[in-house]
């Protein structure tokens, strides 16, 4: 849709806020609490069971510390490319954007090809006991979220660069930072409590 | 501002005519996805009508063949309950009350020309459409539908072994899923346009309440879905993948699924509640010709309601086995609650006051909405006070409560909306003698059918059961008459809705022309033709007042839009 | 007011605590429906009637602002919460009566849910649970009136929920765990069990009945299935 056919109503602002600020903050809202859900459950599940904790020795922290560095490496592309947005700077934004991608398809990369694999070939899969179904559920879906995330930047980035509807850099490194927090509530939880 | 009207309008005024299929179904305007929205509910209406139909006559005549069912067996019967629930909660009451008419009003009533995202409508809609056709889907996979409760606790609803429904309760949650989604993606635009896209001049208390109810429903459906999208993942995973996060076997809890569930369940009663509520202001306003009384007050216990719903839901698991000291906890805050709804039926009960009332069919609806929800509100007192609840718990008092609740929310206000926004939606009038006969045939029978299940509840008749001749005291000829009155005035408003669909077919295609207002109402989608165009109008309105001003002493006319300068 | 409590007119209220949960019923009752409910109910209706549309008649304008008009919802308002906590304040003791406070119990008995039937331990002759001497049954639970009975309530499958409407009695059974809790048995008779949880397609299938004995009849019983239970085991 052009900007030319664009609805009115999408342009206006009584609220003070851009429209499509605030939609992205009701997607990350409804997101918290989806997530707030699984991570609560898995709270309580954690602090009635022993047997759940010792499972969490088997994680691999360094991986998951790794995977945390990447990710927060990948946000801070993400703030470098809204600054670039901002400044109307097309180019500059979308390479960010770019970087931001492939930190998101490094950390899945990680996860998918070197992380799960090892893990399931020590036999701890997704139904070997209660923590393992947590930690591949929470982990699974956040990182789908990672893989929605870059591919819409992949959408986002060739438009930015041409200077094109460049406060949709902002959009996806809001949506970007949400994903990277709901790391930071995993990684603790799942790797370091031991 | 002016160039870009003009260029919105010649957009438009160059568009190619669509083809039939592409202004339908794949419309992205709003009025039309509300259409879609409201057509796909009555649809499932049906389907979960007649799911009623065939379970109320094995209640009335256990044993017996149902014309155009068959015999009942068990499993029958389980599978019809279980749906019949989920289809009118899910697939009817949340479609039209929540998306057609927050579509259709949403835009219209704050002066905008569409949705702020109307690709995203579009999907929203689509989605849904999905879940409904998934949801149908699930009756004809091996084993049949699911058919352990629109609750679908686990260990039944989880391992098939119990269930016997072991395809078809994986469809079930699939289809409650990605209805979630839907109604995700649909609260986008309806929080988002509401906020932000109001005409010039529309302050936060000039908004019409029915729009603030849609929104407020929204963030309440937004806040309270979330765990139980999680909960429907594990409970997909537990069925599908081996996992034990409900399975006390394996180190699991089948509270907890409860728990995510009612923790959602409970504020989904106040998501559908509310946009009722909120056409109800729009119609008694309308027809008694009187400002809402203390707008403030209903929009803060509409919201403060909200907020206490997050409260309350374990009392729908009283004698579950959760620590009794909780209970105690939870029938405080759900007698608290009911403190802010009685407001709000109060402030309604004194808008009648001083007015000059048309009893319209819309304003018959409104009214029977407010008369019949109140039994559903006081009954629960019953229910919320914990002690009382360990006799009445899956009794049919319980249904008697909710039906007294549901019914008054998902059929009568939306018959009243739907007699109300007709002329506006489609242009033509729908006959008021035939909606009179309609609503009373309606709404007789509904007391007819429930106030009887009060008493059977009370005496004994348990939930979800298929044949109560196993119980000798459930066999008496007074409970088997009672059961069979019900069915009987059940039978008679499905004849009713006959009428609806007669009338509403009719109208649509053979009824008077309607004018731009025929009701003389005040809020913002009177001023545009019936039906609006697309974009609704050629210039976008301003607003000077409040959307109340009926009867004003300083005005001639009783009626005072929002949209006239002075 | 009545001889009886509203529910006893039709169910016998066969356990201690009946009258109790009966009271909070007739309780909410009288107060909710029979004053409120007809109240407001009434209220509306007349003024439907009585500001029906009259030629000429302009209605008023009220904002519903003002102190004085926000009165009319404000202090029924303040009675409603007064309602309300006497409600609750009867409803968490007799809450608390059924759920938490037990007295110290005469026998235990074992309940079992299953999909789909009931089954039962008694303590038989010996008075003590887990004993050579237990007395197993299926679907029928004997119980001596007058004695005060803790029980030991567990599923095997699925939820399922143990309702024996005469005691005014519902409690869960859940898989994975023992739920206690206790009644105690005024009234000589049997009486219906029914399961309260949706557990399968045989949930209405599951019939119970408790057979509350006089302690003669109830000695008999005991006696009977003890020997036969010694020579058919």
């Amino acid at each position: 849709m052009s900007a030319a056919a664009r609805p009115i109503a999408t342009t206006r602002s009584s609220a003070g806020m851009p429209t499509g600020r605030l939609a992205v903050w009701w997607v990350i809202a409804s997101e918290i609490v989806i997530f707030g859900g699984l991570i609560g459950s898995y709270v309580m599940f954690r602090l009635s069971h022993d047997a759940f904790t010792q499972q969490a020795a088997h994680t691999n922290t360094w991986i998951g510390t790794i995977n945390t560095l990447v990710l927060l490496t990948s946000s801070l592309a993400a703030v470098l490319g809204h600054k670039y947005a901002d400044a109307g700077d097309g180019p500059k934004a979308a390479r960010q954007l770019y970087l931001t991608a492939l930190g998101g398809f490094t950390f899945a990369f990680i996860k998918f090809v070197f992380e799960w694999p090892h893990e399931i070939s020590e036999g701890f899969t997704i139904s070997s006991s209660t923590f393992w179904s947590f930690y591949y559920t929470a982990c699974g879906i956040h990182a789908a979220h990672v893989i929605a995330g870059v591919t819409i930047m992949l959408f986002i980035a060739p438009q930015a660069k041409k200077g094109i509807d460049l406060q949709r850099v902002e959009l996806i490194g809001l949506y970007w930072h949400f994903v990277d927090v709901v790391w930071i509530f995993l990684f603790p939880l799942l790797y370091i409590a031991k | 501002m002016v160039v870009q009207h003009a260029e919105h309008h010649d957009e438009h005024a160059h568009h190619p005519k669509e083809s039939w299929f592409k202004h339908y179904f794949l419309s992205t305007d709003h009025k039309i996805i509300c259409f879609q929205y409201m057509f796909t509910g009555m649809a499932m209406a049906l389907v979960g009508g007649f799911f009623a139909y065939v379970f109320r006559m094995q209640m009335a005549f256990p044993g017996q063949h149902v014309p155009g069912w068959g015999l009942v067996t068990p499993a029958d019967y389980n599978m019809l309950i279980t749906n019949h629930g989920a289809i009118m909660i899910f697939w009817v009451a949340m479609p039209v009350l929540i998306a057609a008419f927050g579509n259709y009003l949403i835009p219209l009533m704050i002066g905008a020309d569409d949705m702020v995202f109307p690709r995203i409508n579009r999907l929203s809609y689509q989605i849904f459409l999905l879940s409904a056709i998934i949801l149908v889907s699930s009756f004809f996979v091996k084993g049949g539908g699911f058919a352990g409760a629109w609750t679908m606790y686990p260990p039944l609803s989880a391992k098939a072994q119990y269930s016997m429904t072991g395809d078809g309760s994986t469809v079930f949650v699939l289809a409650v899923a990605l209805e979630f989604v839907a109604f995700l993606l649909g609260g986008i635009n309806f929080v988002t346009t509401a906020m932000n896209s109001r005409a010039p001049g529309m302050s936060a208390y000039d908004i019409p309440m029915v729009v603030w109810m849609i929104v407020i429903a929204s963030i309440l459906f937004m806040a309270s879905v979330g765990p139980l999208i999680a909960g429907a993942i594990m409970l997909l995973f537990d069925q599908r993948l081996g996992t034990a996060f409900f399975d006390p076997n394996r180190g699991g809890d089948p509270i907890l699924w409860q728990h995510l569930f009612w923790f959602f369940g409970h504020p989904e009663v106040y998501v559908v509640l509310l946009p009722a509520v909120g056409m109800v202001a729009e119609i008694i306003t309308t027809f008694s010709r009187k400002k809402l009384f203390a707008y403030g007050t209903v929009l803060h216990t509409a919201i403060l309601t909200g907020v206490l719903s997050f409260t309350v839901w374990a009392h729908h698991q009283f004698v579950a086995g959760i620590d009794p000291r909780m209970a105690n906890i939870f029938t405080v805050t759900t007698l608290i609650i009911s403190i802010p709804i009685a407001e709000m039926m109060f402030v309604y009960v004194a808008t009648l006051y001083g007015g000059s009332i048309t009893l319209s069919t819309p304003m018959l609806w409104a009214l029977g909405f407010i008369g019949s929800f109140l039994i559903g509100g006081v009954t629960g007192i019953f229910l919320g006070s914990s002690g009382a609840d360990i006799y009445l718990h899956d009794t049919y008092f319980v249904l008697a409560h909710f039906h007294y609740t549901f019914f008054p929310i998902a059929i009568i206000g939306t018959y009243a909306g739907v007699t109300f926004w007709f002329p506006k939606m489609f242009g033509k009038m729908m006959n008021d003698t035939l909606g009179k006969i309609h609503f009373w045939l309606t709404f007789i029978p509904f007391n007819c059918i429930f106030i009887p299940l009060f008493f059977t509840g009370m005496l004994g008749d348990h939930r979800r059961i298929f044949d109560y001749s196993n119980f000798s005291e459930l066999s008496t000829p007074m409970l088997e008459h009672l059961r069979a009155f019900a069915t009987l005035s059940l039978i008679v408003m499905l004849f009713a809705q006959l009428i609806f669909i007669y009338n509403f077919v009719t109208s649509l295609l053979w009824g008077p022309t309607a004018e731009q207002n025929p009701w003389k109402s005040n809020t913002l989608e009177w001023t545009a033709s019936s039906p609006p165009p697309h974009g609704n109008w050629p210039t976008l309105p301003t607003v000077y007042r409040g959307p109340y001003e009926y009867s004003h002493p300083d005005r001639k006319e009783d009626y005072w839009p929002q949209n006239v300068p002075s | 007011m009545f001889a009886k409590n509203l529910i006893e007119y039709w169910v016998p209220a066969a356990s201690s605590y009946a009258h109790d949960i009966d009271f909070i019923f007739d309780l909410v009752f009288w107060i909710v429906i029979a004053f409120w409910f007809l109240l407001v109910e009434g209220v509306f209706l007349w003024l439907i009637v009585h500001f029906r549309k009259k030629d000429g008649k302009k209605a008023q304008y009220i904002t519903g602002e003002m102190k004085h008009e926000k009165r009319w919802v404000s202090y029924p308002h303040y009675v409603i919460m007064a309602c309300d906590v006497l409600i609750v304040v009867v409803a968490i003791q007799v809450w608390y009566k059924v759920k938490q406070d037990a007295p110290p119990p005469d026998e235990t008995v074992r309940i079992v849910a299953q999909q789909w039937a009931w089954s039962f331990v008694h303590a038989g002759p010996d008075g003590k649970l887990d004993t050579a001497d237990d007395i197993k049954t299926v679907d029928e639970l004997h119980l001596e009136v007058g004695k005060t009975y803790q029980y030991k309530l567990e599923a095997r499958d699925v939820l399922h929920s143990f309702s024996v409407p005469v005691f005014r009695l519902k409690q869960d059974a859940i898989p994975g765990r023992i739920v206690t809790g206790w009644f105690k048995p005024i009234k000589t008779g049997t009486y219906d069990i029914q399961c309260a949880e949706i557990c399968g397609f045989g949930h209405g299938l599951m019939p119970g009945k408790v057979i509350i004995e006089t302690p003669e009849q109830h000695m008999a019983w005991l006696g009977s299935h003890g020997m036969s239970m010694a020579a058919g085991e």
